[in-house]
């Protein structure tokens, strides 16, 4: 994943109404309609979000001209958190060596 | 209690680290701000260790930490001011790391519940490009780690077959 493509996946992952439709299409593909529904935000608003995710390469869009169903891109959204998993295993590891050093200080005082 | 790590993104120029510890908060706002209990966890990636490590804790007050490197003595140093002071349930100071333009703020929230202390660090870039560079130095370290584990995979092998 080139670099400019990775700042967009990160914008599309800052949004939380774009990480629930993310979440929504990980159970399958759906409409804007379908997407609307459980918002509570309008339609325009949602193809917004999806205009975004799209251009991020996070989902992509069905063909039939009416419905267009969005669906989740497999291939990006794994690589995105891949990197965010790799940050996440850094503290992880740090953060064991805390636990170790709050024990010890523990049994001293 | 939930010992997993968990990083979200709240906004675009943003960073946040949750996690909770089995010990009060003051000990855990001290292993945070105290140098001698900093260098036994802070060690940087794996190879590096905390060469230097001054903390005036402050408002104004600066820190300073050098982290050097086992194989080569190669220096990298993370410099910052305190900002706010509220021991022990949270402190704030920005943050530079030398060689890399622009500045972060890191906010460290600790909320203590029964025996449990919940840990909140929340990264403020300067932009969002800043952000995911951090990022992605993390994934370097994670990356190194996997090597690390790979090589050392690798001797015991080697062992096993001779």
């Amino acid at each position: 994943m080139l670099d400019a493509q990775l700042d967009a996946a990160f914008f599309a992952l800052a949004d939380p109404t774009r990480r629930a439709i993310l979440t929504r299409l990980a159970l399958g593909e759906a409409t804007v309609g379908e997407l609307t529904e459980p918002s509570g935000l309008t339609q325009p608003a949602i193809s917004r979000h999806l205009k975004v995710l799209e251009k991020a390469g996070l989902i992509r869009r069905g063909r039939n001209a009416q419905q267009r169903p969005a669906r989740l891109e497999e291939q990006s959204m794994s690589e995105v958190l891949t990197w965010i998993e790799l940050y996440r295993k850094q503290w992880e590891r740090a953060y064991d060596r805390l636990d170790a050093v709050l024990a010890e200080e523990r049994k001293l005082t | 209690m939930n010992k997993t790590v968990s990083v979200t993104t709240p906004s675009d120029r943003e960073m946040q680290i949750t996690r909770d510890f089995d010990a009060p908060a003051q000990l855990v706002f001290d292993c945070h701000t105290k140098p001698e209990l900093m260098r036994k966890w802070m060690m940087g990636p794996p190879g590096w260790s905390l060469a230097v490590c001054e903390v005036d804790l402050t408002i104004g007050g600066a820190f300073c930490c050098i982290y050097r490197s086992d194989a080569d003595q190669q220096e990298f140093g993370v410099r910052g001011e305190f900002r706010e002071i509220d021991a022990p349930v949270r402190v704030s100071h920005t943050e530079r790391m030398d060689g890399i333009p622009g500045e972060s703020l890191e906010t460290l929230n600790l909320r203590e519940s029964g025996a449990i202390t919940t840990l909140t660090t929340t990264m403020l870039y300067s932009s969002r490009e800043v952000r995911d560079e951090a990022l992605q130095s993390g994934m370097a370290d994670g990356m190194s780690e996997c090597f690390e584990r790979l090589e050392q995979l690798m001797s015991e092998t080697e062992k096993v077959a001779s």
